[in-house]
C-alpha cells in the first residue's frame, strides 16, 4: 500500500504538485490523468521515492521512504517508464534480470520464461538487444523488468505512450488482464483519456497544475464532473474519438 | 665466516671505487655534444665508468642537473654562467664566479682556451645592399625579419638584452631552433640570425658577422662546470677531465664542430680523435649502429608511452567518473586538466626535473599529465550524455551507485573513452619525442640529433617510426573498440 499524504514538491516558485493526498492499493488500478505539465508524472516519482517531496510524506507499507531505505522499499515496487527504458548496451534478457542482480536474488530461467508469458513475448527475442525490437516487443520487456522481483505495486509513466494504435491496444489488454490475474496494485500515468478508462475505469485521478480537480470512477467523471475543467478535458478527448470514426478512420 | 665477511666486503668497497660512475651532460648542439664526449672519454680512461647524457634540452636543464648531483660534470661558458644561470648575483670576475659556484657545490675549470661568444650574422650579399655593418646599424631597418634560437631569445644575456643595450626593441624577432635558423636564412626567409664564434655553419653558409660595437657581449670562455665532490669520489676521472683546460683554441674546435657536423663523424670518433692527436690520450668511442639505435630508441618509446598511458588510464577514467557524478566538482576537474594542456613541454620538463631528476620518470609523468585531458573528458561527456530517463531507470529498479557505474554508465561510456585512450595515446606517441630534450630517449633523440647536423635521415629515423607506432596504436584501438562495442552481451 502506497499513501501520499499532503504532499507538495516545488521546482523553484513553481509546484509541481500540490498538497496531494491518495493511497494506492491492490485491486483497484489508478490512472493519473491530465494536461502535460499537471504533475502527474512528479507525483508518481515522488511514490517511488525518486523524488523528495518539499511537504507532506510518501509511506510504502506504512513505512515512510528516505534516502537509506529507499532502495530496499523499491524492490516491493515496480516502475516502467515510455519507450522502457531500457539499457541499449546489453540484451533485453540481461535488462530483465538486472534488478534480480542488484538485489542479490539468483537468477532463474524459469521465472523469466514464466513471466515472458505473462507479458506474451516470444522468449526467443529476449536475447536480442533492444534497439533490435519493436517498440511494443520493448514495452513488454520493460513489463518483465518492473515485474521480475514480484512487487506488490507497479508504477507506469506513459507505458504506451510511444507505441502505434493497434500495439497499444493489445498492449493494454494484455496489462488489464495480467494485473487482475496478479493482484498487483497499478498506478498508470497517462494522457489518454481512453487508456486511463480501459485500465483503471474505477479509479481516476484528474490532476491540473499539481493539484487534484476529480477524482472518481471514469462514469462520475463523466457525468458529474466537479468543475468546468473536468468536462473540457473529458470533451476535447471524447470528441477527438468522435471526429476520427465520423471521418471513417478505422 | 668472519673472514669471507671482510673479503666480501673488501671486495665491494674495491668494486665501488674501481667502476666509479662519472655522468656528464651536453646541450643540444654540436660543440657541446663534442665536449661531452671528451670529457666522458676523459673520465673513461681513468679507470672510472663513464655515462654520457647527450643533448639535453638547455642552459637550465643541465646547471640544474649537476647542481642536483644529477650530472657530475659538463661544459659549460662563462658568459652563460654569469648573465644567465647566475644573472641575479651580478659577478664581475672570474674569482667571484668561482666563489659563487663553491657556495653551490660547484668548481669550474680554467678556460679550455676558446671564446664561443654569441654572434648576430647575415647573408652577406644582403648585409651589403642594406648598408649594415654593425649590430647598430640594425636599427635603422624596421622591416628586417630577425629569427633567433629559442634560447637566445629568452636569455637575460640574449635578444632582451641587446636590444635594451642597442635600442632596437622595434624590431620583430621571433624564436626558432638554431639549426632551421640557417636553412631560413639561406633560404631568404629570414634576414638575421644569432650563431656562435665557433660554429661550423657560419664559415659553411659563408655568413658576414655583424660587428658588436658597443661590446655588449661579454666573454663565453668555455670551462669544465663540475661537482666539488667529485675530488674525493674519482679524483683520477677530475684529474683527466681538467686536461681540457687550456687545449682547445677557436680554429681547433671550429674544425672539430665541422668534421662532427658537415662531415657528420660520430661525435665519440671526433672526440677520440682529438684525445689521441693532442693530449696523447687514447680513448674507446662507442658508436652505436643504426639498427642498435634504432631497437634502443623504439624499446625507450614504448616504456615512455606505455606506461605515461597505462597511468593515464588508470587515473583519468575515475576522475572523469567524478566530474560526472559530482556537479560541482565538474568544472574544477576539467579547468585543471585543460590547463595542464597548455603548458609548454619545456617548461613542464623543468618543473618536473626538480622532484624526479634528468630521468625517464619526468619524462613519464609528463607524458602521463598530458594524457590526462581526452580520457577524463570523454568519460565526463559520455557519462553525462547517458539520457535522463535511463539514469532514472536505473535507479528505479534499485541499483546502488556503484552498480550504475558499474552495468550502466561505463559500459554505455566505453566506446567513447576508449576514443578518449586513443587520442592520448597518438597525443603521447607524439609528445614522447621530446622526452629527448632530459636525456630520457626515444624517437626524439635521432629527431633532435638529425636537427641538429641537419641529417634529413637522422630525423626520418625518428619520426617514421613514431609515425608508425601512432598508426599502430590507433588500430590496436580501433580493434579493441570493435571488440567492446560489437553485440551487447547477454550478462
Amino acid at each position: 500500500m502506497i499513501r501520499v499524504e499532503g504532499v507538495t514538491k516545488r521546482y523553484g516558485d513553481l509546484a509541481a504538485v500540490s498538497g496531494v493526498t491518495l493511497e494506492v492499493g491492490p485491486a483497484r488500478p489508478m490512472a493519473l490523468i491530465g494536461p502535460s505539465g499537471c504533475g502527474k508524472s512528479t507525483l508518481l516519482r515522488l511514490m517511488l521515492g525518486l523524488l523528495t517531496p518539499d511537504e507532506g510524506r510518501v509511506t510504502i507499507d506504512d513505512e515512510r521512504i528516505t534516502a537509506s531505505n529507499a532502495r530496499s522499499l523499491r524492490r516491493r515496487v515496480g516502475y516502467a517508464i515510455q519507450a522502457g527504458g531500457l539499457f541499449p548496451h546489453v540484451s533485453a534478457r540481461a535488462n530483465v534480470e538486472l534488478p534480480l542482480r542488484a538485489h542479490g536474488v539468483a537468477r532463474s530461467e524459469e521465472r523469466i520464461e514464466r513471466l515472458a508469458g505473462l507479458v506474451r513475448l516470444d522468449p526467443g527475442l529476449l536475447d536480442r538487444p533492444p534497439g533490435e525490437l519493436s517498440g511494443g516487443q520493448r514495452q513488454r520487456v520493460a513489463l518483465m523488468r518492473a515485474m521480475v522481483l514480484e512487487p506488490d505495486a507497479l508504477l507506469l509513466d506513459e507505458p504506451m505512450g510511444a507505441l502505434d494504435p493497434v500495439v497499444r491496444a493489445e498492449l493494454q489488454d494484455d496489462l488489464k488482464s495480467l494485473v487482475t490475474e496478479l493482484g498487483t496494485a497499478m498506478v498508470i500515468v497517462t494522457h489518454d483519456l481512453a487508456e486511463a478508462a480501459a485500465l483503471a475505469p474505477d479509479d481516476i485521478v484528474l490532476l491540473r497544475n499539481g493539484v487534484v480537480v476529480q477524482r472518481g470512477p471514469f462514469e462520475a467523471l463523466r457525468r458529474k464532473p466537479s468543475e468546468p475543467f473536468v468536462s473540457d478535458f473529458i470533451g476535447a478527448q471524447t470528441r477527438r474519438v468522435g471526429v476520427l470514426f465520423a471521418s471513417g478512420a478505422p | 665466516m668472519v673472514r669471507w665477511a671482510v673479503i666480501l666486503l673488501a671486495w665491494l668497497v674495491c668494486g665501488a671505487s674501481i667502476a666509479q660512475t662519472v655522468r656528464v651532460g651536453s646541450k643540444k648542439f654540436t660543440e657541446s655534444v663534442v665536449l661531452g664526449e671528451m670529457l666522458a672519454q676523459l673520465a673513461g680512461s681513468s679507470g672510472a665508468e663513464p655515462v654520457h647524457r647527450r643533448e639535453l634540452g638547455g642552459s637550465r636543464i643541465l646547471f640544474n642537473a649537476v647542481e642536483a648531483g644529477e650530472l657530475d660534470a659538463y661544459a659549460e661558458y662563462t658568459g652563460t654562467l654569469m648573465r644567465e644561470l647566475l644573472a641575479g648575483e651580478a659577478i664581475g670576475s672570474p674569482e667571484g664566479l668561482r666563489l659563487a659556484l663553491a657556495e653551490r657545490g660547484l668548481g669550474v675549470s680554467g678556460p679550455i682556451g676558446f671564446n664561443n661568444t654569441y654572434a648576430i650574422a647575415m647573408l652577406p650579399e644582403r648585409a651589403e645592399a642594406l648598408g649594415v655593418r654593425t649590430i647598430g646599424d640594425l636599427g635603422s631597418h624596421a622591416d628586417l625579419r630577425l629569427g633567433f634560437s629559442n634560447e637566445f631569445m629568452d636569455r637575460g644575456d640574449g635578444w632582451p638584452g641587446l636590444a635594451g643595450a642597442y635600442g632596437l626593441g622595434g624590431l620583430n624577432a621571433r624564436g626558432m631552433d638554431h639549426d632551421l635558423a640557417y636553412r631560413a636564412l639561406a633560404a631568404g626567409q629570414l634576414d638575421v640570425i644569432d650563431a656562435y664564434a665557433t660554429d661550423a655553419k657560419l664559415a659553411a653558409y659563408g655568413l658576414a658577422v655583424l660587428e658588436d660595437d658597443i661590446g655588449y657581449f661579454p666573454r663565453y670562455d668555455a670551462v669544465v662546470l663540475y661537482r666539488l665532490d667529485l675530488a674525493e669520489r674519482a679524483p683520477a676521472a677530475l684529474a683527466a677531465m681538467l686536461r681540457l683546460e687550456g687545449a682547445i683554441d677557436e680554429t681547433a674546435m671550429r674544425v672539430l664542430n665541422e668534421r662532427a657536423q658537415l662531415d657528420r663523424v660520430p661525435e665519440a670518433i671526433v672526440a677520440s680523435g682529438f684525445l689521441g692527436e693532442t693530449l696523447g690520450v687514447s680513448t674507446v668511442a662507442a658508436v652505436e649502429s643504426r639498427r642498435a639505435r634504432l631497437w634502443r630508441t623504439t624499446r625507450e618509446q614504448l616504456v615512455l608511452v606505455g606506461v605515461a598511458l597505462g597511468a593515464a588510464v588508470m587515473v583519468a577514467i575515475p576522475i572523469g567518473v567524478v566530474a560526472a557524478r559530482v556537479r560541482l566538482a565538474a568544472p574544477v576537474i576539467l579547468g585543471a586538466v585543460g590547463l595542464i594542456q597548455t603548458v609548454p613541454a619545456l617548461a613542464l620538463l623543468v618543473v618536473l626535473i626538480k622532484p624526479f631528476g634528468l630521468t625517464a620518470t619526468t619524462a613519464i609523468v609528463a607524458l602521463f599529465l598530458y594524457g590526462l585531458l581526452p580520457i577524463v573528458r570523454n568519460t565526463h561527456a559520455a557519462i553525462v550524455a547517458i539520457p535522463p530517463d535511463l539514469r532514472e531507470s536505473a535507479e528505479a529498479i534499485g541499483l546502488t551507485g556503484f552498480q550504475r557505474l558499474r552495468w550502466v554508465e561505463l559500459p554505455m561510456a566505453i566506446g567513447s573513452i576508449l576514443a578518449g585512450i586513443k587520442t592520448s595515446a597518438v597525443i603521447t606517441i607524439g609528445t614522447a619525442t621530446l622526452a629527448a630534450l632530459i636525456g630520457a630517449g626515444g624517437y626524439g633523440q635521432p629527431i633532435l640529433t638529425g636537427i641538429r647536423l641537419d641529417d634529413f635521415g637522422l630525423i626520418l629515423e625518428g619520426a617514421l617510426p613514431a609515425a608508425a607506432m601512432a598508426l599502430v596504436a590507433q588500430f590496436l584501438f580501433d580493434g579493441i573498440e570493435r571488440l567492446l562495442t560489437r553485440a551487447p552481451a547477454s550478462r
